[in-house]
């Protein structure tokens, strides 16, 4: 039942194993967050850290929430940006902190292979909360738990990833850790937005999103990130959403029995219809409430790992 | 002072010397070279049985942060390093605070230098500050002693520079060095590929190098002047253009990195800041490429692109961290390791890499294991199997991801400007 | 390992889950205000047999319910395998409620106490009573049991072996000599 690894860097490589152990372990704390008190004392008297070195409310609440309910002891830092090159290095705090006598890292960095970095300068168990365009393997982790909860398997499962592929680390995670529970895994999106060499992973490209709609069971659509997106990678928002987006009349024309996902926040009219976002098609709050349960189970196998 | 080097294996190409030798030295001039088996009298003897001597080795693209980051390394750090390494003659990239772009650094550096064993050449920026706008005094500039112009860190900005650039310096006989790398494209961590897609680094494509080894060849042959160098070469197209170009007869050289036909991007998998460099590393495809313009000759050089980084600078997040490895004292052994030993190079194509054809293109006169001549010699051994330890390196920094590495082959011993280096101090002879 | 003695057969392990049923109905007067937990693994399917039981006799069904306390546990630090979770399933309101507590054997007192603080963070049951099949002795915490099938002293060498059909194919109590020799 234990991991095979102390880190969760991300599901590249992950044996199935492991994935199947930390998706059954979710159910059992997706009962805890149903009880009148939503906590229990498994962690009692181990200390994480929460390193945020890009802002991500969400996921740091998720990830607090889940620490505070297995009754750890949380602090976070958070610093916005990379100025590592003036001040105090990104080891020196590193080292700061963990002198501080702490058990675990939770990270999120701008900068791909910090988690992996950090395996090298501490002895903490280090969690992934996404590096760069890499991996964020526990968003990856709550998508296939709501996938299974809702259509009872993975396996076999057709699941297209909608958007930027190029630089987002869900997709990534999702390709890997869907694959390895033995899913077939497309992405769709503009040209721009789909990275060199993917269809060597096995991962077939769609640029049509009423075919991607229509042979996909489940569809997980990425957030477009606005600031960055449009006017590099594509024309416009306006432009995106005409072709790309996911409305009612798409679905419904093309495949009703499709599951939507969303990591969030949502675009509402660029990557989703405020009518699908709202919609019967998706489980975009199941998300965020399984989003907890993955968490704890998580820093469950990993914090009472000896 | 009389020293003679005893049964040593010469390899001189551009005298075909190729046997072996006793070599008499006195006081710094090579005063006998005769076939083994005579005696000569000296006040010193090595006995080099089974080991090579060449003209000595010249590395024409090392960083050595002075003036500016002397923390990182400086002229004599540098110079040691490139003793150490088998060279006894480099020529430094302009990219230090200030830009080599004026006499006064170009002397500065002179100055450091003086009385090393090891030749130190500066390489000018091309543009003033390296900023791509203005040339830089390069009449003023070869007059005191630059070899050679460059932005290296960067290409020549935009075409209208590059132009001038090859007209203006062809005037003193001097290359333009570049840096092939569309700006445009470039600012990526890694190649472009599929390990780049797994590893969520963000990429800068192969073509980015492609672009402008093409625009660059294609304005020297508009031009019809002029001498283009292209540094670390790193593409299999970038090899194919020049091969072309070469056939067609134009004035244009290039130059291999050990880690660019050593190492692939696979080697980044482990997120290890000492893989990151620019040109980044890049595929076997690639690799192969390279190997075979070194063998076929479209590769004239290779150099090291000695890039020296402070601990705190390199050991950070991965696209944080700067690009460049250092390379002066890992360069011999991977060179024999994987180009002589795998038998993609003779010893004497090796000879030329490292000690002629650098200076060619330079204009500096090549020396020679000859009666008369100064004694410019690097002596190596082939067969000695060592592994890499960045500790003992000479370099003030330790930056290479060679650490470790098991190697064959390795440099003995330097001569020149009347000192030797041997078995690791400074001998005066 | 070796056994060293059965202590229960199939039709005595009957008679014991039958008493029980009656004790618990007993001292409760009745059914109306219990409910039973059984704890994984083999106590669920104590609890199981104990609600037919009720059923058969008091002709009620008290809800029933599944406690895992792994995650209440205090030896996560001392432990070399790492224990596997299942999930709770108790779909009922336990507050004002008299909770039946089944487990196969007491033995140092520590589950008992994790499934105490399990069940405090579900609610404020009336009354916890302690059902047990066997008890062995050797009590690490102030832990009484309530109900107990069978007392067997046991020594430290020795461990109790319960079986049932539902996972192990047979009705059974064995005493286990766990000494090296």
């Amino acid at each position: 039942m234990s991991l095979s690894s102390k880190h969760l860097l991300g599901l590249h490589g992950v044996p199935k194993e492991d994935i199947q152990t930390i998706l059954d372990t979710a159910t059992t704390f997706r009962e805890v967050l149903e009880r009148p008190i939503k906590k229990v004392p498994t962690l009692q008297g181990k200390t994480v850290v929460n390193l945020f070195y890009e802002s991500s409310t969400r996921t740091r609440i998720s990830f607090e929430l889940a620490q505070k309910r297995l009754s750890a002891d949380t602090v976070n830092f958070s610093k916005a940006g990379s100025s590592t090159s003036k001040g105090e290095t990104f080891k020196d705090t590193v080292k700061n902190i963990e002198a501080m006598k702490i058990d675990m890292i939770v990270v999120r960095h701008s900068s791909a292979g910090v988690p992996h970095y950090l395996t090298k300068i501490t002895n903490a168990n280090i969690i992934n909360a996404g590096d760069g365009r890499h991996e964020h393997p526990t968003q990856a982790l709550l998508d296939m738990y709501s996938i299974r909860e809702k259509t009872g398997r993975l396996e076999g499962l057709k699941v297209c990833i909608i958007g930027d592929i190029a630089h987002s680390r869900v997709a990534l995670s999702n390709i890997f850790g869907l694959q390895t529970m033995g899913a077939k895994v497309s992405v769709c999106g503009p040209a721009t937005m789909i990275p060199k060499g993917i269809g060597n992973l096995g991962v077939k490209v769609y640029h049509d999103i009423d075919k991607a709609i229509a042979e996909h069971d489940v569809l997980n659509v990425l957030r477009i990130q606005l600031e960055r997106a449009a006017g590099s990678s594509i024309p416009s928002l306006r432009e995106y959403h005409n072709y790309f987006g996911i409305t009612s009349e798409r679905i419904e024309k093309n495949n009703k029995d499709v599951l939507i996902l969303h990591p969030g926040p949502i675009n509402r009219g660029v990557e989703l219809s405020s009518d699908v976002a709202d919609g019967p098609y998706q489980v975009i709050l199941d998300q965020v409430t399984n989003g907890v349960a993955i968490r704890m189970a998580v820093l469950y196998l990993l914090g009472t790992m000896n | 002072m009389k020293i003679l080097l005893k049964n040593i294996n010469a390899i001189d190409p551009v005298t075909g010397l190729n046997e072996t030798v006793n070599i008499l030295i006195e006081d710094g001039i090579i005063t006998n070279v005769e076939s083994s088996g005579n005696m000569l009298q000296a006040d010193k003897v090595f006995d080099f049985t089974g080991k090579y001597v060449s003209p000595g080795f010249y590395d024409m693209h090392v960083h050595f942060r002075e003036p500016g980051r002397e923390d990182e390394e400086t002229v004599i750090t540098g110079s040691n390093s490139a003793a150490a390494g088998g060279f006894t003659g480099v020529a430094c990239m302009p990219n230090t605070e200030p830009a080599i772009d004026s006499a006064e650094v170009v002397n500065l550096i002179k100055e450091k230098a003086k009385n090393h064993l090891v030749d130190v050449d500066p390489i000018s920026a091309v543009t003033q500050g390296r900023k791509g706008e203005v040339l830089a005094p390069m009449a003023e500039l070869s007059e005191s002693g630059a070899v050679a112009f460059s932005d290296d860190g960067v290409a020549v900005k935009t075409a209208a520079i590059l132009r001038k650039a090859l007209e203006y310096s062809h005037m003193y006989n001097k290359p333009v060095i570049e840096h092939c790398e569309d700006e445009t494209l470039a600012g990526g961590s890694m190649n472009e590929g599929i390990t780049s897609t797994l590893l969520g680094l963000p990429p800068v494509p192969s073509v980015a190098e492609d672009l402008t080894i093409m625009r660059d060849i294609l304005m020297l042959e508009y031009l019809g002047a002029g001498s283009l160098h292209i540094a670390h070469i790193s593409t299999k197209n970038g090899v194919e253009l020049v091969r072309q170009a070469k056939k067609k007869g134009l004035k244009v050289t290039a130059e291999a990195t050990p880690h660019h036909f050593t190492l692939t991007e696979e080697n980044l998998k482990t997120f290890d800041t000492n893989y990151k460099m620019n040109p980044p590393l890049r595929t076997k495809e690639d690799v192969e490429a390279i190997i075979e313009g070194l063998k076929d000759g479209t590769i004239d050089v290779i150099a090291s692109d000695h890039a020296p980084h402070s601990p705190e600078e390199k050991d950070m997040e991965f696209t944080l961290a700067p690009n460049g490895i250092i390379g002066l004292e890992t360069e011999l052994g991977l060179a024999i390791t994987e180009l002589v030993h795998k038998g993609h190079l003779t010893l004497t194509q090796l000879v030329e890499k490292f000690a002629v054809n650098p200076r060619k293109i330079l204009n500096l006169p090549v020396p020679k294991i000859q009666a008369g001549e100064k004694a410019n010699l690097t002596i190596f051994d082939t067969e000695e199997v060592w592994t890499v330890d960045v500790s003992k390196f000479k370099s003030k920094s330790k930056n290479s991801p060679f650490d470790k590495r098991l190697l064959t082959g390795k440099p003995v011993a330097v001569i020149n400007n009347g000192k030797m280096f041997y078995q690791d101090r400074f001998i005066e002879i | 390992m070796k056994i060293k003695a059965q202590l229960i057969d199939e039709a005595g392990l009957n008679r014991t889950i039958t008493r029980l049923a009656h004790e618990i109905l007993e001292r409760n007067k009745g059914s109306e205000n219990i409910v039973l937990i059984g704890m994984r693994t083999r106590g669920e399917f104590i609890a199981k047999r104990i609600h037919e039981k009720i059923k058969e006799i008091d002709k009620s069904e008290p809800p029933l319910g599944v406690l895992d306390v792994t995650l209440y546990r205090d030896d996560f630090r001392t432990r070399l395998k790492q224990p596997e979770v299942s999930v709770t399933n108790i779909t009922f309101d336990i507050n004002e409620k008299d909770i039946i507590l089944i487990d196969d054997v007491l033995f140092s007192g520590r589950t008992a106490r994790a499934a105490l603080d399990a069940l405090m963070d579900l609610g404020r049951p009336n009354t916890i009573q302690l059902c047990v099949l066997i008890d062995r002795g050797h009590r690490e915490m102030p832990i009484r049991p309530d109900f107990v099938g069978k007392n067997i002293p046991t020594s430290i060498n020795e461990e109790i072996k319960v079986k049932m059909k539902e996972i192990d194919g047979e009705d059974a109590v064995y005493l286990i000599d766990i000494s090296e020799d």
